[in-house]
């Protein structure tokens, strides 16, 4: 008999084979993917979880009879009134209790499994059609910096503290009382002195002695020995610990539909991807507006309806007073993301600039406007030859140089470019400082 | 303590284990079954494994090293998501029908559950692959692990040379084609050019012995049609008819490329190789449920475990021989450890205190003493199907309280055809028997013939019983399959006892394969 211990093996010996499952899912993957996007919370659109899957796409068909018509028996245990001759009424799903009527769930309509985070989230980005690099940006691991932290006793030779070596060194060297070499050295021109004054031999003895006692200990002790040496540590340390937070402002007038408001939460959720790989700590607030500006939970923002008018500048100054209560601009690194379809009121045009140049742009580290649009021409481009909206106009005064970015987007795939700018670095470095 | 007083016979106390005490346990098991119940087991390889890796194994068919396929991997995902969310717990054990036995142990397991498992699947499966007949026949458990390596190996290769998606299009027809890749019957060995020689030297030899000139003069009747022998003759050339579908693609689909065969090849030989182990079943799990119950048993009697490990082991069997009733919200179906058990307690009590019903019922076993001799012999020469047929008992049928209920969907309702009585015991065990006929189970297809002349359609038929149709959608996607690797049109008649077809499916290759 023997007994192997297999613990250590590595694990995941189905890994290849859970890929090529999930190339070949690979479509109705997206596509639950997507859906199930679609009702959670923009804090989780990272993780994975759960989805399920038409059958019909990974099943196997195998040769086997069909579980209807025919005449069919079955040997039961259990008897407890039936005598033969009595007959039963059929149960409703026709293949009685059949013990060939459930064929291990084989025959299921829905396959579900469950995602890793980044099973997920590389097919959640991939829906968003984003570039390579992006992605690796986003589902890339934790940046780190290396930073000096003290001392260890070993590492590699290219890293070893001289000086710190030494200072072990020396420190030894005096406790274990090795000679000094100008002390032997000394002693060596002494007793030359005394052999070539003749006599003294005595002395000489006892300086010959002295000598190869101090000669021998040298040799013992070495100058430098191992456990003196030490290296320069390094610690990995994250990135600048910071906290951000979000501001989700969308119009929620009659006139946004479902599939906008679609779009607008995926426009959040890669902001928020993105922020959470930057920031140890994202707060998202939301406020929505219509003539009005209120502050609600997720749930609220995206489901409830309100009816009015459209007041962009409500959702601004609500976005100031927040920020002034509970968001110190020397503590927060502020973000604010606007859906909208483009609607305002035209007197409030002016209002929405001015409010912006002079108090938010100056506060934000970064401000997105998305207008949304109706997906009605698939491969028509973007922003072209329709008449710009009101809020439109009004933003594309804001200068060039503020943190400021607009996009027309009308399908999924018009939302990355928007981050171009977010992703591309910039000279002071995007959020770098807290 | 009492080591105090006298020295502890005590295997082991509390749940945790090492290795050392693994392998004390395994010692004080083997006396217990070489030496007591003389099993006759393979030597073992005990593996200590992670539950992560106790899935990956599930998602191989318990195969410690398995090609590569999507399948595999949807089977883990499956199970992984069953698994976390508790809807199903994991086995104790895997255990490998290969020389030396491998046994697959879960870290989690206490040292009881060590023990059972050990004495499960070490010795009763252990022994029972070892020494029954079909597996004999069919399985080579020394060269298994060596050939799945071989075939993981070619099929990576394979992949490299020729694409995963073109490999992955012959296994998907491959794997849809399976269960209907097996030979049941041993086959004749094809004779070699030697003794060919030898044989047809011998015949002409009985020929000129026999020579008289008279018989010339024997008037003949009239010669056969022609046609009538030319077809037969066809079809033998051709191994028609042919049921095992995959053999036949294999030997003779005419656009498939050599690698491809090999494909198919690797699907029906490791196929084959679970063949007897679908037989076997209830006769299987019941030898490793008898075994371990026995010398768990046996251990307790000997003082060896304390009786708190005791009712932890009894918890924990009876929940796998628990048959729920029909009319239970957890029956699926006729467990098969309960069956099985149950079938070896009765023989080794007809074996020992047969009543007068025993003696009429197995009078070659009623009264013969030697229990486990008995069990021994049955467990090498039957499979499920004749030791069902033989040895159920009238007694366990009314302790199991089993009925027949036929439904004829020309009928009402359904019909108790047969209980538990006097009547009715033949009736059951003779259709409880064919459940397990694997012959009676999976629907009969047989490749008929090709269209050799025309458009060289293959022709295939199922053998209907009782208006037993096959499954629509299904049978279309696995002809599907078949028609790719055919290369040309593939045909599927049902055909009933009386020659009528009841139903018709065809399909035509997509192309594009290889």
């Amino acid at each position: 008999m023997h007994i192997i211990d297999r613990r250590l093996n590595p694990g995941g010996k189905s890994f290849a084979n859970r890929q090529r499952f999930l190339r070949r899912a690979r479509a109705q993957v997206r596509k639950a993917v997507r859906e199930s996007s679609s009702h959670r919370s923009i804090k989780d659109a990272g993780k994975g979880g759960e989805v399920s899957i038409p059958a019909g796409g990974v099943h196997e068909p195998v040769l086997r009879r069909s579980s209807e018509g025919g005449v069919r028996d079955y040997v039961l245990p259990g008897n407890k009134k039936y005598i033969a001759g009595d007959t039963i009424p059929r149960p409703e799903q026709g293949g009685g209790q059949g013990s060939r009527a459930s064929d291990s769930g084989e025959g299921e309509d829905e396959f579900r499994f469950a995602l890793s985070d980044e099973e997920y989230l590389d097919l959640y980005l991939e829906d968003l059609e984003l570039p390579d690099l992006a992605k690796r940006q986003i589902a890339g691991a934790h940046a780190v910096q290396w930073r000096q932290a003290g001392f260890s006793s070993d590492g590699p030779p290219a890293r070893i503290s001289v000086p710190r070596t030494l200072r072990h060194s020396l420190s030894r060297r005096i406790a274990l009382k090795r000679p000094k070499p100008e002390e032997t050295q000394a002693l060596r021109e002494e007793i030359e002195r005394l052999e070539r004054e003749g006599g003294h031999f005595d002395e000489l003895i006892k300086l010959r002695a002295d000598l190869e006692l101090r000669v021998l200990r040298s040799k013992r002790i070495p100058y430098i020995d191992p456990v003196d040496v030490r290296y320069r540590r390094l610690e990995s340390t994250p990135k600048p610990i910071a906290r951000a937070v979000m501001f989700c402002l969308m119009d929620v007038s009659g006139s946004m539909n479902e599939h906008m408001k679609d779009l607008a939460k995926r426009f959040y959720s890669l902001l928020y991807l993105f922020l959470n790989r930057r920031y140890e700590h994202v707060d998202v607030v939301f406020i929505r507006h219509t003539h009005e500006a209120q502050e609600v939970d997720e749930q609220t923002f995206f489901y409830s309806r309100e009816t009015g008018g459209t007041v962009v500048s409500t959702a601004l100054f609500k976005m100031e007073e927040i920020v002034r209560a509970r968001y110190p601009v020397s503590d927060w690194n502020i973000y604010a993301a606007q859906a909208s379809d483009g609607d305002n009121t035209s007197s409030d045009n002016a209002v929405v600039l001015q409010q912006l140049r002079d108090v938010i742009l100056p506060i934000c580290q970064y401000y997105a406007y998305v207008e949304v649009g109706m997906d009605d021409e698939e491969d028509a481009p973007a922003s072209s030859g329709e008449p710009s909206t009101n809020l439109w106009r009004a933003y594309r005064r804001v200068s060039d140089d503020a943190p400021f970015a607009m996009r027309k987007v009308r399908h999924r795939r018009d939302i990355y470019p928007v981050f171009r700018e977010l992703f591309s670095k910039r000279p002071e470095g995007v959020g770098a400082d807290a | 303590m009492s080591i105090a007083t006298a020295p502890s016979k005590l295997l082991y106390t509390g749940p945790d284990w090492d290795f050392e005490l693994i392998k004390r346990v395994h010692g004080a098991i083997d006396e217990i079954a070489i030496e007591e119940m003389g099993l006759d087991p393979y030597p073992n390889q005990i593996e200590v494994i992670t539950t992560e890796q106790m899935l990956d194994a599930y998602a191989s068919t318990g195969m410690p090293l398995f090609y590569r396929h999507w399948s595999f991997g949807k089977h883990f995902a499956r199970n992984e998501a069953m698994y976390r969310k508790g809807y199903q717990g994991l086995a104790y054990e895997i255990v490998i029908n290969s020389n030396p036995c491998i046994v697959y142990i879960m870290e989690e397991n206490s040292a009881t559950m060590q023990t059972l498992v050990l004495a499960h699947a070490g010795y009763g499966h252990s022994h029972f692959f070892k020494n029954n007949y079909v597996f004999k026949q069919w399985t080579d458990a020394d060269g298994i692990l060596d050939y799945l390596e071989f075939a993981r190996g070619l099929i990576a290769k394979y992949e490299d040379r020729y694409g995963q998606e073109q490999v992955e299009r012959v296994l998907d027809a491959a794997h849809a084609l399976q269960s209907h890749g097996v030979h049941r019957f041993p086959r004749k060995r094809m004779p070699d050019l030697r003794s060919e020689e030898r044989r047809e030297e011998e015949r002409r030899r009985h020929g000129e012995q026999l020579f008289n000139d008279l018989w010339r003069t024997v008037p003949t009747g009239q010669k056969r049609k022609a046609s009538d022998g030319e077809e037969a003759k066809r079809k033998t050339l051709l191994g028609l008819p042919e049921e095992n579908l995959l053999y036949f693609l294999e030997k003779t689909a005419p656009r498939l490329k050599s690698w491809q065969r090999e494909l198919l090849r690797i699907v029906r030989l490791i196929n084959q190789y679970f063949y007897p182990q679908r037989q076997t079943k209830v006769m299987n799990e019941g030898c490793a449920t008898f075994t371990h119950h026995r010398i768990m048993n046996r251990l307790h009697e000997k003082g060896q475990i304390d009786d708190g490990s005791f009712l932890e082991f009894l918890h924990s069997h009876t929940s796998v021989v628990l048959q729920p009733a029909f009319d239970d919200r957890r029956y699926s179906g006729i467990n098969p450890y309960a069956l099985g058990f149950a079938m070896c307690n009765d023989i080794e009590r007809i074996c020992t205190k047969p009543t007068d019903e025993d003696r009429e019922w197995m009078p070659d076993i009623a009264g013969k003493g030697d229990a486990y001799g008995a069990l021994r012999d049955i467990w090498a020469n039957y499979r499920d199907e004749s030791f069902i047929s033989q040895y159920l008992s009238p007694q366990l049928m009314r302790e199991f309280g089993l009925f027949r209920v036929v439904d004829d969907e020309d009928e009402d309702e359904m019909n108790v055809a047969a209980i538990h009585d006097e009547r009715g015991y033949r009736k059951i065990r003779r259709a409880l028997s064919k459940h397990y006929d694997i012959a009676y189970r999976d629907p009969d297809i047989q490749i008929v013939d090709v269209d050799l002349a025309g458009d060289r359609k293959l022709i295939l038929h199922h053998r209907v019983m009782d208006g037993l149709v096959l499954e629509e959608v299904d049978t279309q996607k696995v002809l599907q399959h078949a028609a790719d690797l055919w290369g040309y049109d593939v045909q599927l008649l049902e055909v009933d006892d009386a020659g009528d077809e009841l139903a018709e499916h065809t399909a035509s290759p997509r192309g594009g394969l290889g």
